[in-house]
């Protein structure tokens, strides 16, 4: 007998809805504990589209084949020493950013796919998470894998998943993932299957990925490319979700309201450090960060929003000011990081001339005014021998846990700053939107590990800032912190180019 | 009405689908970056298996797109004959 081909639809509903089960013996909402507690109402699972149809067949024969793309090119990389390809060392310092930042961020979105997938009643949910879970922890070996091989040869990578569990602005990555897993399954979808995913990771993925293809760097645009082609069915499974809670029920909407108004400020307090590694850490400009938030966040994330307009969902709150944090954001980071290069397991240094002629041209209202007068003085202390680095440790939000380096939107000279009190406590926040994040829920953030209030309470060894930066962070003092000049990054490079 | 987007690696396959996806849509905007090709369109975009398949000259799934894929914008419909990105 010949075998007839199911059509697409067929065979998902085949190999995914059919695989569910009725609960004869056992109740239901023990089974699915925690699938009202969050306030959410679902009436029935089985309106549950997924527009990929991608069933677990296709799924491992799609996968296998783009490994065996990948790790093709890792090998091609590696043999041919790709790590002097690159355009410049400085380069590298994203990457170490990325390792210790980003790579620990696919696991943890790899344990709570596993999780928030075991939570929900619905079949087609249940597939989706799992085969992005899988996804997930594809992304994060791959990375690993990928900047091995930068390991042989610089600085800062060695202790990338010690790192990211201590050091002080790692711990904003880290926690904005804690965040989200600590929360219901619905909320841990809202935060990153749609806000992260749908909107925040492109702008990691996309531009700054196509950076480092301008850069040389083969390998991390490979990894990247890899990662993001499994990240179009994750955004969608975002979005599936949000339209899916809104359609469900009309009490849904004003709960994901509010989560995507929480999630969106996180996420654009998060990136703050994408956007200081595409305007400062890209020898190789391929575009601004303004320009990519344009593209990515105000065109598509507005796209969406329009869409989305028909179930009495509005654009995440502070949008205005988000507006305005893209012509700053990237300045006031790389300041602060330059400022304090000496607690960093990565290089820091003063942008080129040439690069500043760059920046002033693609932020002309403020790059002039504010921020390339200060590069100017940082440029002649170091002529004159005195590299600046502050003594002091920074106050640090107590949701985003950035230390408060960001400025008033409307007067970009006064430090924003806000606080709350509770239960006998003040507490410091960054912006009215981690203020806001805090107030709602003081109960969860009263908990936040903040490494800043970690060193002051002696739980980090010392007591001098070098003992915790050796010992408690497992920085190579001297090597893999201070300058980019006159590190050994530098000088290995200028050995292999001969130019020592 | 607003955009949607699709992005391909910049690859031999993805030549011949961005050729294909011009050809069923006329007015597209396509851009090239490093390493990348990025389509946009005015609220519609489709990718037809049978004009890819004309451009390759082989057999092509539809859900081969993923291979070359890296990241798209508006609702997605995935069909046995073509996969269709829309915003309302
Ligand atoms: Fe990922
Ligand atoms: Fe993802
Ligand atoms: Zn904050």
């Amino acid at each position: 007998m010949a075998t007839k081909k199911l059509n697409l639809k067929d065979k998902y509903r085949l190999l995914t809805r059919d695989l569910d089960w009725e609960f004869s013996y056992q109740d239901r909402k023990e089974a699915f504990p925690y699938e009202e507690f969050e306030g959410i109402k679902i009436t029935d699972w089985s309106k549950w589209e997924d527009p990929f149809r991608l069933t677990m067949d296709s799924y491992w024969k799609y996968q296998a084949e783009k490994e065996k793309k990948l790790y093709a090119i890792l090998d091609a990389f590696s043999q041919n020493n790709g790590q002097t390809n690159i355009s410049d060392p400085r380069y590298v310092n994203a990457l170490k950013i990325f390792l210790t930042g980003v790579s620990p961020l696919e696991y943890q979105a790899y344990q709570g796919f596993a999780q928030t997938g075991r939570e929900f009643g619905g079949i087609g949910a249940r597939v989706a998470c799992q085969m992005q879970s899988i996804d997930e922890l594809r992304h994060v070996q791959t990375q690993i894998h990928a900047m091995s091989h930068y390991n042989k040869f610089f600085d800062g990578f060695q202790e990338f998943s010690h790192q990211h569990d201590r050091i002080w602005y790692l711990s904003v990555p880290k926690s904005f993932f804690n965040d989200a897993r600590a929360a219901g399954p619905f909320e841990f979808m809202v935060a990153i299957g749609f806000s992260f995913e749908y909107v925040l990771t492109n702008l990691l993925f996309v531009p700054f990925m196509s950076g480092a293809a301008y850069n040389g760097d083969m390998a991390t645009v490979t990894f990247g490319f890899s990662a993001q082609s499994d990240e179009a069915r994750h955004m969608t499974l975002g979005l599936e979700v949000i339209k899916f809670l809104l359609e469900q029920h009309e009490d849904n909407v004003p709960i994901v309201q509010k989560w995507i108004d929480k999630w969106f400020w996180r996420g654009t307090r998060l990136l703050t450090i994408v956007a200081m590694m595409m305007d400062y850490m890209l020898p190789n400009k391929v575009m601004s960060w303004k320009e990519a938030w344009e593209v990515y966040f105000e065109e598509a994330g507005g796209a969406l929003f329009k869409d989305l307009a028909r179930y009495g969902i509005r654009m995440p709150k502070y949008a205005e000011t988000i507006e305005k944090e893209k012509e700053h954001i990237s300045h006031q980071a790389w300041w602060t990081f330059y400022t304090h290069g000496h607690a960093t397991g990565f290089h820091t240094w003063v942008p080129s001339d040439e690069e500043l002629d760059w920046l002033s041209e693609k932020y002309p209202d403020t790059f002039d005014k504010y921020y390339r007068p200060r590069w100017e003085m940082a440029k002649e202390m170091e002529a004159k021998g005195e590299r600046f680095y502050t003594k002091a440790l920074p106050q640090l939000c107590t949701v985003c846990q950035i230390p408060m380096l960001f400025t008033e939107m409307d007067d970009p000279t006064q430090t924003c700053y806000r606080s709350s009190d509770y239960e006998e406590n003040k507490y410091h926040f960054c912006s009215d939107g981690c203020k806001d994040i805090f107030d709602d829920e003081p109960e969860k953030y009263v908990q936040s590990w903040l490494p800043v209030h970690q060193i002051f309470q002696g739980n980090c060894g010392g007591p001098d800032v070098e003992d915790i930066l050796r010992d408690y962070y497992r920085i190579n003092v001297g090597t893999d912190n201070m300058d980019m000049k006159g590190s050994p990054d530098e000088l290995r490079w200028k050995e292999w180019k001969g130019t020592a | 009405m607003s955009k949607v987007y699709i992005a391909l690696q910049d690859n031999d396959v993805s030549r011949y689908i961005v050729e294909a996806i011009e050809e069923d849509n006329p007015d597209v905007t396509v851009i090239h970056m490093p390493a990348m090709i990025r389509i946009e369109n005015e609220g519609f975009l489709v990718v037809k298996r049978e004009t890819v398949e004309e451009k390759l000259g082989r057999e092509w799934d539809v859900q081969e797109l993923h291979l070359n894929l890296i990241t798209l914008g508006g609702n997605v419909d995935e069909e046995d004959d073509q996969l269709s990105l829309t915003w309302n």
